[in-house]
Formats: structure tokens, sequence, C-alpha cells
């Protein structure tokens, strides 16, 4: 066996939190220290999941770098690999994370040493849940991974902020307990947890459509699906800024994910049978949501709003099974993942400067702050799937898989794309343009240098893979492609057995 | 060699948008000028060896999008249909940017402007160069995109703002449209490249879908629906909205809240002619579609027709112009509609001259004007400024169709072809193109009479002060005066030669029956200059000598003014069924639906409950002693009375 590469990716994270346990943040130098020291950890980890991309080798449809170490015996075993799919997420995670340490600056005035510790153990939970190839092990790393945000949004947050960590962990927990029992319930009938070893078996087709059920509430809720998102924009309100940005760049996505890798592979008879609920669900997601950001007036919920509907375009393509419609969600998460967090730091940065998300305290920012215009166009553009940006490649895409099964459902679907436009334009309209009317606005400054460099990481790879999707593409197409054989294998071979 | 046409727009816009603030405005101006100057001889040397000698080719910069079947390149490809569109689209584009020197010489933000015209110039390039649908689809959002930022250019006009989300909104439910032609393309072909798909329409002919389920065909309200018919049609949703047809024209006169360089660039010669250029691309799939023909010429007509009335009436000397071109792209519209899409693209090619050359005279006169804009307030300075008054003469002379300008050749073309193509909307089509014409004629000599003759009427500026433009702003107008005399007589054998033998647009049009050699009836031919002819005196008539008559057909005909004053109320129609509900149904959603509704049942409900039973629960931990011996003793007697029962 060689280096435990993905186990040191979880862990680094984690044993850089331990060292900041024990740090002091008396003054402001070791503030720095420690912030430097969590960088630290989180660049390094972002280099080496570099690394794990560049020795992947996407031709070959089976889990990599697996490692197996027996947990508890004979019940669980500590199993992680990565294919094509969870690559792409875990060097997400990796790449967001360090971006939000530099963040916290501004945004984070009190108990910062407690902060980045719960950033880093977030991270390591974050990276587990993309990696772990154990049903019982995914569970662990996707709830634990709700602790570290409930405190992120209960310690740091705004003047609601315990209602909205309440809110967000009791949603979420509700829907895991079901998952939990399904767990157990599959450990019971098929004997094992192991992923792979349940795609080889598969479920009995009985039993799929509840267990379909129980994986799908947590997943709803995490993604969030209508009419289960209520938790999402008063957790991004109140979220301080970092916390919004690892909330809507990472956490949503565990849910895709998720869908992916658990009901798509695991239960391809209810996969089948809800595709329909999916896919009212997901439009629903789509207009209603786009609707409902149209006439928000706090910048933050009409971003998290807006999440929700580009989360509905991600359901969507998941559920087509084909080719182009499964492929442009994991480019639509990536994209989201990369475009929210830019917005969310955006939005961050008006509120650092000025105490207000509300729209109408702004309006002529483009004469006092030319480069924050500048890239909250570029991101606002990105936002509405503008060509030459990732959000294009992967919402046509998925519009593409969805007309190849139901012209009805796409042409809804491109519905919402009109909508996210008018949203978006009409709150850059307001924001950014315009004659500046505020008088505190005009001794606003502009993008400081870690602002900047921030949002280029950011502005970078939106552009990048819009005009050049190729390096995505080429990682995650044989994991899809064998994933939908898989499906449809299993569909023909258990249809007959139980038919 | 067009690697470098294509990429040098592109690289003045990144030098001019980047490092404008470090090099210079002058600088920037004269590097964006510079290149896309070299860019339109380029296609000009491009377009000659297309001409001589038959070449075309097909480059691949790079591949897109790898995903399953779909496979997309970015390319260029270089045809006669596309070399045309890059000689229009350099041609222009470099005339404006040297315009726009001088226009623009007191606005701050000059090199932004120039990187913005610039990277249009871009994307339309890659337009046309597409040899795929996708490529097409990103030229086309990100021409909308550039026109977007050029009419919000002025950021701090609401009305400019307003302009420009309503461009891009107008716009993209047009896109919505060619996005699902894109999709269904894919379906029935499993390619979205021109060559691949045109080679296999006459296999799908007769393939029918239904609209709600992909298989097998259903009848749909009565009838299946004809695969080849439901493509052109979005697709053709897709070209109205970026060329202004009726429905879905309203962004284009708001749009003219942008300088006046952009109108005449943008929203006159290239964008706006996109529609055109994709149906014509397009014509091997549109010339299997019947339906889907007769609906472009009846769509193009009506344009053609409602956009002269409303110009008959309008005040905004930019707006004419605009409702004008959104005319002229009628007739470009039922041209192709009728087959004959070479007649299509040469009426694109003059009007592209003489459109320029009107909306840069009229920035020419607003300039002498100090921004006004509104024809009432102008009047008796064409002495003051006779060069641009001499050039818009003959710009409308030729948009007029005046005999022997370039107009004539064009317009007349699509008059006859459409009443040669003899079936119901053609021969209409004929007749509403002669009626147009006329009121074409009569509302553009209204906008030059009442610019430059008559009464000064402007209280502002004092009639000594107007000034002719700079040399700078002179000369683009000067060339396109040279274009729009001579273009047409020039080009007309080239584009819509009779004659067999030659055919210049190779294998890039598509006939499936050759256009009729007839000539039409006689009266069909002269009608047309006639009625130019005679509306000039009528005219002169009616806006000079006798104005107590137009104030008599208003006041009779008071109905119509309205209408046609009011842009037939398009604009508070959409307001009332889309923007209202819009809005009223989204704080319905968020009030109603999820605070009122799911907040308050679901999670807040549920601690409401939660709460409610710890409070009755609460009340049983009462601290009393004899509270719990009494519950005790209950439960004892319970249990005791189960035990003995069993």
């Amino acid at each position: 066996m060689d280096f435990p590469i993905l186990s040191s990716l979880i862990l680094l994270p984690s044993v850089g939190a331990l060292f900041l346990l024990f740090a002091n943040e008396s003054t402001t130098t070791n503030r720095q220290t420690i912030k430097y020291v969590a960088l630290f950890v989180t660049f390094l980890n972002f280099f080496i999941s570099i690394y794990l991309w560049y020795l992947f080798d996407n031709s070959i449809f089976d889990f990599q770098f697996v490692e197996e170490k027996m947990w508890l015996k004979g019940f669980v075993n500590y199993k992680v690999g990565i294919d094509g799919i969870s690559i792409l997420f875990v060097v997400l995670t990796t790449f967001i994370t360090p971006l939000c340490i530099i963040s916290v600056n501004n945004s984070i005035k009190y108990r910062l040493k407690d902060f980045l510790i719960a950033i880093l153990i977030l991270e390591s939970l974050m990276i587990g849940v993309f990696c772990s190839l154990d049903l019982v092990i995914f569970y662990l790393f996707f709830e634990g991974g709700l602790i570290p945000m409930f405190l992120i949004i209960g310690i740091w947050g705004g003047d609601k902020r315990v209602y909205s960590a309440f809110k967000f962990f009791l949603y979420t927990l509700l829907g895991s307990v079901l998952m939990l029992i399904a767990i157990i319930v599959i450990y019971i009938t098929s004997g094992t947890t192991d992923i792979v070893k349940l795609y080889e078996v598969g479920i009995d087709p009985n039993f799929q459509n509840l267990l379909w059920l129980a994986f799908f509430s947590s997943f709803a809720v995490k993604t969030p699906m209508w009419p289960v998102h209520t938790w999402l924009p008063d957790a991004h309100v109140e979220a301080p800024t970092p916390g919004s940005v690892i909330l809507a760049a990472i956490l949503l996505k565990m849910a895709g994910y998720g869908f992916l890798r658990f009901s798509i592979g695991l239960f391809p008879f209810a996969s089948e049978f809800f595709t329909p609920l999916i896919y009212f669900l997901s439009l629903i997601a789509i207009i209603y949501t786009s609707l409902v950001a149209l006439m928000q007036e706090d910048m933050k919920k009409l971003i998290a709003y807006s999440s929700v509907a580009h989360m509905g375009f991600v359901t969507l393509g998941i559920f087509t099974l084909k080719q182009q419609g499964l492929e442009g969600s994991i480019i639509q998460m990536i994209s989201h993942g990369l475009v929210s967090a830019a917005l969310f730091l955006l939005v961050g940065v008006l509120y650092d400067r000025i105490h207000s998300r509300l729209i109408k305290t702004y309006g002529g920012l483009v004469s006092v702050m030319p480069k924050y215009s500048i890239l909250l166009m570029l991101f606002t553009l990105a936002a509405i799937g503008l060509p030459g940006t990732s959000g294009f490649i992967g919402e046509f895409l998925i519009l593409m898989g969805a007309f190849q099964d139901s012209f009805l459902v796409a042409t809804i679907a491109s519905l919402g794309v009109i909508l996210g436009a008018s949203y978006m334009l009409w709150l850059y309209r307001r924001v950014v343009f315009g004659k500046l009317i505020n008088n505190e606005l005009l001794k606003i400054t502009d993008l400081n240098k870690s602002e900047l460099f921030i949002l280029s990481c950011l502005a970078l790879p939106t552009i990048f893979f819009g005009f050049y999707p190729e390096p995505l593409l080429n990682t995650i197409a044989v994991s899809v492609s064998s994933l939908i054989e898989m499906y449809n294998y299993n569909l023909t071979i258990l249809g007959n057995n139980s038919g | 060699m067009e690697i470098l046409l294509l990429f040098l727009p592109l690289i003045a816009a990144i030098i001019s948008g980047f490092f404008g603030k470090y090099i210079g405005d002058r600088s920037s101006e004269i590097i964006t000028s510079l290149f896309v100057s070299t860019s339109a001889f380029l296609s000009l040397l491009l377009f000659y060896n297309v001409i001589t000698n038959g070449y075309e080719n097909n480059i691949v910069i790079a591949s897109w999008i790898n995903s399953g079947t779909l496979n997309v390149n970015w390319s260029i490809k270089i045809d006669p249909l596309s070399s045309v569109m890059l000689v229009v689209v350099t041609v222009i584009s470099a005339l404006v940017h040297i315009y726009s020197i001088g226009y623009m010489s007191e606005d701050p933000h000059k090199p932004r402007f120039m990187a913005y015209l610039s990277l249009f110039t871009f994307s339309m390039l890659t337009l046309v160069s597409a040899d795929n649908f996708l490529q097409l689809f990103f030229g086309w959002e990100c021409v909308g995109l550039c026109s977007y930022f050029l009419i919000g250019f002025w950021f701090k006009k609401d009305t400019a703002n307003a302009a420009a989300i309503k461009a891009f909104l107008v716009n993209r439910v047009g896109d919505f449209g060619f996005a699902l032609g894109i999709f269904l393309i894919f379906y029935l072909f499993g390619t979205v490249n021109y060559d691949e798909v045109f080679l296999k329409v006459p296999e799908l002919v007769n393939k029918e879908i239904s609209l709600l389920n992909n298989s097998p065909p259903f009848p749909f309200l009565g009838t299946a629906v004809k695969s080849i018919d439901f493509i052109c049609l979005l697709l053709f949703v897709g070209a109205m909205g970026k060329s202004a047809q009726i429905f879905l024209h309203t962004w284009l006169p708001d749009a003219m809240e942008g300088p006046t360089p952009v109108s005449a660039l943008i929203h006159a010669a290239t964008m706006v002619t996109a529609g055109v250029f994709l149906v014509v691309r397009c014509s091997p799939i549109f010339e299997y579609s019947v339906l889907a023909l007769n609906v472009v010429t009846i769509i193009g007509m009506s344009t053609a027709l409602f956009a002269a009335t409303v110009a008959l009436v309008q005040t905004d000397i930019k707006k004419i112009i605009a409702y004008s071109t959104c005319s002229q792209l009628g007739y470009m519209f039922f041209a192709a509609g009728v087959g004959a899409y070479n007649v299509a693209m040469f009426h694109l090619f003059t009007h592209a001259f003489f459109k320029a050359l009107l909306f840069l005279g009229s920035g020419s006169v607003i300039h002498a004007f100090n921004n006004e804009q509104n024809i009432n307030k102008m009047g008796s300075v064409w002495k003051k400024i006779p060069y641009t008054w001499a050039m818009m003469i003959i710009g409308t002379l030729a948009l007029t169709g005046f005999p022997f300008l370039s107009g004539f050749y064009s317009k007349d073309a699509i008059i006859e072809f459409a009443y040669l193509k003899g079936n119901t909307t053609g021969i209409l089509a004929a007749y509403v193109g002669i009626f147009t014409a006329f009121l074409t004629s009569i509302y553009s000599w209204r906008l030059i009479f009442k610019t430059f003759h008559g009464q000064y009427n402007n209280e502002e500026i004092k009639k000594e002060k107007i000034h002719e433009s700079p040399i700078i702003m002179m000369l683009p107008l000067i060339i396109l005066t040279i274009g729009s005399i001579f273009v047409g007589i020039l080009f007309k054998d080239l584009f819509i030669s009779h004659s067999d033998g030659y055919n210049f647009w190779n294998n890039s049009i598509k006939f499936l029956n050759p256009l009729s050699d007839d000539h039409p009836p006689l009266f069909i031919i002269i009608i047309t200059p006639i009625l130019v002819i005679l509306s000039i005196p009528i005219s002169y008539y009616l806006f000079l000598k006798n104005k107590k008559i137009v104030t008599l057909i208003i006041n009779s005909n008071q109905f119509l003014y309205n209408l046609f004053i009011n842009k037939w109320y398009f604009d508070e129609l959409y307001e009332t069924i889309f923007v209202k509900p819009a809005k009223k149904i989204g704080l319905f959603f968020w009030k109603s639906v999820d605070v009122q509704t799911i907040d308050r049942f679901g999670p807040d409900g549920i601690t409401e409950l939660v709460k409610l039973f710890s409070l009755k629960a609460k009340k049983f931990q009462s601290g009393h002693i004899y509270h719990y011996a009494f519950i005790m003793l209950l439960g004892f007697s319970a249990i005791l009375t189960f035990l003995i029962l069993n």
C-alpha cells in the first residue's frame, strides 16, 4: 500500500486545528500567526489535492487511492477512495477553504482562534464526505459537518443568529435521522455498508423506494429543495461571510454529491420511480425561488434564494440520467461553488464597510468602487449563465440533457434562465449603477489587496472553465458514463429478477 | 490570416479595457481603431479571395465542449455567406471606431467605450464565423452582452440603465427559443455542427414529434408537429429577439439611450442583422419547412408595416431611425421568407451602409445641437451644416429606394421576388412592401425637413453656434456616403444575379427550388420608384408648406394617431401581463408561502408545538410529594390490574 494520501488530506486540517487549540490569541501578532498557520495548513492541503488530481487516472472507472482499515470488527470498515466525480469536489473544498481563511480579516472580530479551528475541522469533515466509501463513515462525516457550521452561525452570526442556527440544525438533523435508519436497514438486509460491494450486489427492489425516500429526506434538506429550503436564506443572512461562503460553495454540494453517489448508484429502481417527483420539485425550485429572489430587499437573501434555484438545475440534471445532464450538474455544482462564494464575499465586502445588506442603501457604486463593480459584473454574468463563464457550460448541458428526456421539463426550466437574468441584473443596476445618493457611500473604499486576491482567484477558473471546460469534463467523463451504465444495467437485471 | 482577423479586435479590447488607464485615452483610441481597421482590411482581402477564387476554409482553433456525443469546437468558417458578414461587420465597425474618437471626445471614459466597441466586434465575428450552433449561440449572447454594456454606457442615466436591462431581457426571451431550438437539433441530429446537421435534414423531413412526450409521436391539438417546422420556429424566435421583430421589438427603440455610434454599429448595421443571418445560414433547414417560411414572411411584413407607422409620428430623431431599422429588418425577413435568401443578404449589405450613415449623420446633428434629439427643436440649419445635410439626404435617398442608389436595387428586388413567389403570403408581402416603401419615404423626408429646413425652433442654443463636426467624424460619413451610392449597383450582379453559370453563394445558401427567372408585371417594378419620387413633394408640402393639413389629419384620426405615438401600446401591455404579475407572484411566494405557510407550519410550527407539549409536561413536575405519590399509586394499580386480568 502506498502513502495514504486521502487520509492525510482528511486529517491534515484537523491536525492544524489541534495545534491552534494550544495557541494564545491575546495579542495582534499572535492572531496574525494563528491565521498564517491555518493558511499554511489549508494551502498545503490544496497543493496535495492538486497533486492528487494530477496523479488521478481519468480513464479508469474504478475507485482509486482506496484505503481500507478495520474499525469495528465485522461491522464497519474505514474505507475511502475517489473517482472522477469526487476528486473535483475535494479540489473545490481545498480551494475554497484557504480563501475563506484569508477573508476572516474583515468579517471576524472576536474569537478568531476558535473560528479558525471550526473552519479547519469542517474542512476535514467535508473532504471526508467526498472520499468515504462506506455508508456509516459517510454518515459520520456528513452529520459531523453540521456541528462546526452550527457553531459558526451561532457564535459569529448576526442578530438573529441563534434562531437561524437552530433552524439550520434541526432542519438538517431531521432529514438525517431517516437516513441513519435507512443505513441500518441496508446493513441488516445486505450485510455490509461498503459502497463498492453494495454497487455489485445491488439492493432488493422491493425495499428501494422506502430507502430512497429516507436518503432523499436528508439530501433534499441539504440541497435544499422546495419546500424544505426556508432554512437557507435565514442561515445565510445570519452567518458571517466565510460561513456563508462555505455553506453555499461546499455544504450544499454534499447533497448533490449524495444524490449522485447513493440515490442513483444504490437505488436505480426507486430513482426511476421518483424521477417525476424530482423534476417537479426542481422546476418549482427554479421558477418559484427565482420569483422570490426578484423581490428580495436584502442582498444576501437574494443570493441565497438564487442558490436554491441553481441547485434546482443541479437536481434536475442529475435525474435526467443522460451523459450531458449529469456532467452538466457536476459542472454546475463546481461553478456554483465558485460563483456563489464570490457573490457572498462581494456582499460581505459592502457589509464590512457600510454595515447594511439592504439593496436600497446602495446605488451608484461604480463611481467610487470601480474594481468592485467589474468583479461584481463578472460574477453576476456567471450567475446568469452567460457563455464564456463556467455557469453557461453547466446550465446548458443540464438543459440539453433534460430536453432529451422531456421537452416540457426543459422548456419550463429554460424559463428560469430568463428569470435568473432579471433578478441578477436588476440587483446589479440598483446597487452599482445610477446616481450616488447615499452620502455615506462617498467615503467607501474600493477592494483592498486581499479581497482583490480572493476574488481574482475565484474569477480565473470561472472564466477559464467557461472557455475551456475540458479539464473538468475529461476528469468526470468515464466515471459518469460508468455510473449511467451501471444504472441501466441494474435496472434491467433487477427488473427481470423481480418481475 | 483568419485568426488574425478574428483576434485583433479582442486584443484591442483587452489592451484598451485593462490598460487604458496606463496608456492614455489617445493611445487606446488609436490602437482600437487601428486594429479593427486592419481586421477590416483583411476581411476585404478575404472577400476578394472568396469572389475570385471561390476560397472556402474551416479552421478549428480548439475544442470547446466534449460531453458524451456532444462535440463542439471553437472554429472559423469561411464561406461566401460568412465572408459577406465579415466585411459588413469589420468595415462598419472600423468606421464607427474612427467616428467615436470625435463623438466621444468629451467623455471621461473613452478607453472603456473603445474596449466595448472592439469587444463587440470580436463577439460579432465569432458569431458569423461559427461552424456550429453552439459557437453561434456564444457570439449571439456575447453581442447581447456588449449591447447591454453600451446601451447602459452612461450609467448615471436611469433611463439608460432601464433600457440596457430591457434589451438584455427581451433578447433572453428570444434566446430561450433559440436555445430550445439547439436542444431539439441535438436531440434529433445528435450533433450541432452545421454541415452534419444540414446533411441529415432531408432524412428527417417527415419525422413528426409530439410536444409533451418525446416519443412516439402523438397528435398535438389534433395534429402532430413536424420536427423540422418546430426547429425552424424555435430558431426564428431567437432571430426575432435579436432582430427586433414585432412582439420582441420593444427593446430596440429604447436602446437609443446609448451613445449614437453604438446605435449605428450595433442597432443598425450589425447585431440586429444577426437574426437575418441566422435564418439565411439555416436555409438548408428552413427550405424544408413551408410553415416556418410563411411565418417568417408574415412576421417580417407585419414588422415592416408596424414599425413604419410608428416612425411616422415619433419626434426623437434617433427613435425614428430605430423604427426605420426595425422596418427594414422586416423587409429582410420577408425576403428570406419567400426563399430569396440572397436578396435578404443583399438588403442587409446595402442597409448596413445607408443606415449607419443615417445614424452617424444624426449623431453629427445631435452633436451640433448639443445633445438635443427632438426634431421639433431643430430646423433651418442646412446651411450651417451643409456637408452633414447633403450626406443625410443621400442616406435618405438610398434608404427610400430612390432610383439607382443602393437601396433601390435591394428593396425593389425584395418586392419583386415576393411577388414572383406566387403564393398568397408572397403577393401580400409584395403589396405590404410597396405600401411600406411609401411610408418609409414619407417619414424619412419628414425627418429631413423638420431637422434641416423650416424655422429654427431651438431656444437653448443660438443658431449661430451650430457648427459642422470635426473632420474625424466627417471622414467615416464620407466613406459611408460613397458606399450608400455605389454598393447597390456594384454588387447587384454578385448577390442576386439571375444568370446561371456563376453562383457566388455556392453551397452556403440552399435553394430547394431555384428562384424564378421571370420578370414581374411592369407595374410592380415601377410603382415603388414612382411612389418614392412622388413622396418627396408630398412630404415637402405636408411638413413645410402647409402644416395645417398634418394637424387636420391627426385630429380626424385621433385613434390611429394615439396608437402610433404610443407604439401600439406594446410596452404598456408587457408591463401589465409580464412585469407586474411577476413581481406580485414573487412577493406572494415569499411573504405568503415561504414565511406564512412553510415556516409557520413547518419549523416554527414544530417548535411551537414542542414548546406547548413541554409546557404541559412541565406541569407534571410540580414538586409536591403527594402528586408524585398519587401518580405512583395510579401506575401501580394499573400494572396490578393488568397482571390480574392476564
